[in-house]
């Protein structure tokens, strides 16, 4: 288990700035911290171990540290409404439960003092509609409707309550009767406790808990939740969702959101008279599909009214919001790379681990003026896909997961961690506890796998590395070969755009570059198209598109539509981003498929182990007599600590017709792949029989070199395991000295050949 | 959510090991416990890692690639993981072993008795 865990407020830093820590400590009550450069992150003994350097700075010292917590789940927050119990009023709301299971309230409206227990919760519990209600004397009473609601199915809820008579109605009707089914309610009672009138912001799927948390979070969607004064029959609800208003309710209104308004924003509009603006905590979801979705439209843009509801989840997330227990002043000189905060609370055992590494990148200098001369290379540190994959949980969340490793699920310390502590919450791979998709990724929370030393569930027998740690794998081969570079990051590509690219001769990419935003997407293109010179060094890259939000800072959104490799399946109607309209999904089934980029595409995907390439005719070529200087050998890359073989995990081939250039040279292409190692879905309509590896041509890694137009060139491995190969036999190897030879070259001026357009060279 | 991840003592079994038919294969997985399979190994492994009660063996790491016990995740998460005091395993080839001979007598009455490396 882990004692000790933590993350920085940002995972890119430039130099002069300053990165804040947040530290939690589960025993003891001091830590020491350090500054290292993080050179190669894998504890495996057949590799060459971990290694770091020490750099000393200010911020190198002991600390006093405590347990910090996280208050998760999505909740909304009036803070200017009057105490509704101060007289009669009707709360109003269309709701759709999705885990009527779970214990407890879960909370629709609330009003509540938790140190006094006064007030009133409207919610649903045991799967009924429930209201209760406190007067503060310590008399607390819960009326429910007696009728079990449907997960997954619309609801009218009207709840009534007039204090002064003590009186209350609560009403729950389906829009989707069933024969048989008796899920209706309607309930009028006298109650024996009067709720005293709370002056406290009213909260809409969650209340205030008595330890100053929100909890008795709602898991579901809520659509238009509007309040009336006075004691309303539910026959008024239909008149309230109408637009405009019928003139009779108008005098009742004391908030009406809409929340299909400014779905882009983190608040919610109110349509009444005073404006009681909500404010969204933990990102619930937006763009959802409200009660009223006709189908006739797919985008919540076209017609927003039928995109009113928002999906709040017990266990969404946005900011853990952690005091920050570290500071460090980035020294002005100090070199782009990657770097950890190595924190340590005492020695780990068999039982603990005691320490942890907090990863970040210091990148180049903002300006211009500050940022001098630059080296050629620059490692473009896949942070989005970093994020994508935060605290990837599959090897809990669902079941299944060692059959498809084709081995047992290792759980380290970080991953019972992990399964103790839910509310670190999802990545873009897991699903809620209520069975929809995670769409949100923040990367202010502890992220257990953005860290040297940890081994995955996944990533291929041996080192078993996915993600971060394996792209440490090539930091150490350019820290080996004693090449400097820049490091920048997908934020800062989304950020700065092709600028940013301008001044590097050769972008090298991590092992899994999979997340790319428009204007990532776009960036990297034009670079390459001014000539730039592309070194992909992995799989599945540019794979699925993402957004950015507007205002809140490092957190990315994905859809999950239509076609791939889908953990979870986004529902239809819902296949826009919430953060900025645009359709989701894949690249390619937005018109840019990766080999666009990389030249090549992803083909299969599979974790047990991996396999070598072959060399092919292209080989030969004079094109390529610099890719094979002291490269004789027929099998390239049988070997590797990523499942033994540099072609594994998740693999990209050429295929023309989805843009691979025509004139690129298949160098070499990997075989023998196992079973598991299987055709990715977008690439049948009918399913063959022959998905693996064993039966399957078509899964192979393509290893690629290709000219571009401009005089540019880019060199593609299609194989997430390459890097895993790189430090075989002291990193004197065949893979090694193909990635050497073409980041040689690349770092050459010399242009390659252009194309006709631009006039040959 | 509506659909279960797996469906109780009922679940439909698409195909039942037959210890006659498949006693072929245990010497395969012996040999090499991760890798390539046999598509009979395949058959096998595939029936023996779905487990219908919603439990999940894993492999827990007490010490990097050096020591290894095995626990059982719940199908409930606010159920805690229960970790094995031992056997402890200095290989996860080992561990994958005792998993496969456990499953076999779980789904056919059968020991094997064979150890992991004699």
């Amino acid at each position: 288990m882990l004692k000790i865990v933590g993350y920085p407020d940002r995972y890119s830093v430039a130099p002069a700035e300053t990165i804040a820590f947040k530290v939690s400590l589960e025993e003891g009550g001091r830590f020491a911290a350090r500054l290292v450069r993080v050179i190669h992150g894998d504890c495996n003994p057949q590799g060459p171990g971990l290694k770091f350097r020490h750099v000393p700075t200010a911020a190198d010292g002991t600390y006093p540290g405590r347990r910090q917590r996280i208050d998760a789940g999505s909740y909304m927050r009036a803070a200017s409404l009057p105490a509704l119990a101060s007289g009669p009023f009707t709360f109003f709301a269309m709701i759709w439960p999705t885990l009527l299971s779970r214990a407890g309230m879960q909370t629709l409206a609330a009003q509540w003092d938790p140190a006094r227990q006064s007030g009133f919760r409207i919610g649903v519990a045991g799967g009924e509609l429930a209201l209760t209600v406190g007067d503060g004397s310590g008399r607390c009473v819960t009326i429910r409707s007696g009728r079990n609601m449907l997960e997954r199915h619309w609801y009218s809820v009207v709840v009534a309550l007039d204090p002064a008579a003590r009186r209350v109605r609560l009403d729950q009707r389906p829009l989707q009767p069933y024969a048989l089914i008796d899920d209706q309610a309607s309930l009028q009672a006298t109650i024996t406790v009067v709720p005293a009138e709370v002056s406290a912001p009213l909260l809409l799927a969650g209340c205030p808990e008595p330890d100053g948390t929100v909890g008795q979070h709602f898991d579901g969607k809520i659509d238009a939740p509007a309040l009336l004064a006075g004691m309303h029959m539910p026959s008024s609800h239909a008149a309230l969702l109408e637009a405009p208003l019928p003139p009779a309710l108008v005098p009742a209104v004391l908030a009406r959101w809409d929340f299909s308004r400014d779905i882009p924003s983190t608040t919610a509009s109110d349509l009444g008279p005073y404006a009681h603006t909500g404010e969204l905590v933990n990102l619930p979801a937006r763009g959802m599909k409200g009660w009223n979705w006709s189908g006739e439209e797919q985008a919540w843009t076209r017609r927003p009214q039928e995109y009113g509801a928002i999906h709040f989840h017990h266990d969404d997330l946005y900011d853990a919001g952690w005091e920050t227990s570290v500071a460090l002043t980035v020294p002005a000189d100090l070199p782009s790379g990657p770097y950890a905060l190595h924190v340590s609370c005492g020695e780990s055992d068999e039982q603990a681990t005691r320490e942890c590494y907090l990863a970040f990148f210091v990148r180049p200098p903002r300006t211009r003026t500050h940022r001098g001369a630059r080296p050629d290379v620059a490692l473009l540190a896949p942070t989005c896909s970093y994020m994508a994959y935060a605290n990837h949980a599959e090897h809990i969340t669902a079941r299944g997961a060692e059959l498809q490793m084709g081995r047992l699920l290792q759980f380290g310390h970080a991953d019972l961690y992990m399964y103790d502590h839910p509310e670190l919450a999802g990545s873009l791979y897991d699903k809620h506890a209520d069975g929809s998709g995670v769409c949100y990724s923040s990367r202010l929370r502890p992220v257990l796998n953005f860290m040297p030393r940890y081994h995955s569930w996944l990533g291929g027998h041996g080192s078993a590395l996915y993600q971060y740690n394996a792209d440490t794998h090539l930091f150490a081969w350019l820290e080996h070969h004693g090449i400097t570079y820049d490091v920048i990051t997908d934020e800062d590509l989304h950020e700065e755009g092709v600028d940013l690219l301008g001044d590097y001769r050769v972008v090298v990419t991590g092992t899994h570059p999979e997340y790319h935003s428009t204007p990532m997407w776009d960036a990297m293109k034009t670079w390459l198209d001014l000539g730039g010179r592309l070194m992909y060094l992995g799989g599945n890259g540019w794979y699925w598109r993402i957004a950015f939000h507007r205002s809140l800072p490092g957190v990315i959104e994905v859809r999950r539509a239509e076609d791939g490799i889908r953990t979870w399946i986004a529902e239809p109607g819902e296949y826009h981003h919430s953060f900025n309209h645009e359709y989701g999904g894949l690249w390619r089934r937005n018109g840019r498929p990766p080999n666009l980029i990389g030249s090549i595409g992803f083909i299969a995907q599979g974790f047990d182990v991996s396999s070598y390439y072959r060399r092919a005719p292209d080989a030969d070529n004079p094109r390529a007599a610099f890719l094979f200087h002291d490269v004789p050998d027929e099998k390239i890359g049988d070997f590797g600590l990523i499942g033994g073989g540099a072609a594994g995990i998740e693999l990209d081939c050429l295929d023309t017709v989805l843009g691979s250039p025509p004139n690129a040279l298949r160098l070499a292409s990997s075989e023998a792949h196992s079973p598991l190692m299987l055709l990715v879905n977008e690439e049948f309509g009918v399913v063959p029989p022959n998905l693996g590896g064993d039966t399957n041509d078509r899964v192979h890694a393509d290893l690629v070199f290709a000219e571009t137009p401009a005089g540019g060139a880019v060199f593609a491995t299609g194989s997430i395991a390459w890097c895993g190969s790189l430090s075989h036999n002291g990193y004197d190897n065949n893979v090694s000295r193909l990635t050497l030879n073409a980041l040689r070259r690349f770092l050459d001026p010399a242009p390659f050949p252009r194309a006709a357009l631009w006039g040959r060279s | 959510m509506l659909r279960r991840a797996f469906g109780g003592e009922d679940t439909l079994m698409a195909y039942r090991i037959d210890p006659d038919r498949d006693r072929q294969y245990i010497d395969e997985f012996r040999r090499q416990p991760i890798g390539a399979h046999s598509p009979g190994l395949m058959r096998v492994l595939t029936t023996m890692r779905n487990d219908p009660t919603g439990n999940q063996v894993i492999l827990v790491c007490l010490k990097p690639f050096e020591k290894w016990a095995l626990g059982t995740m719940p199908p409930h998460r606010d159920e805690p993981v229960r970790v094995e005091s031992g056997p402890v395993f200095t290989s996860r080839e080992e561990a994958e072993w005792e998993v496969f001979r456990r499953r076999w007598r779980r789904l056919t009455g059968e020991d094997i008795n064979t150890p992991w490396r004699s």
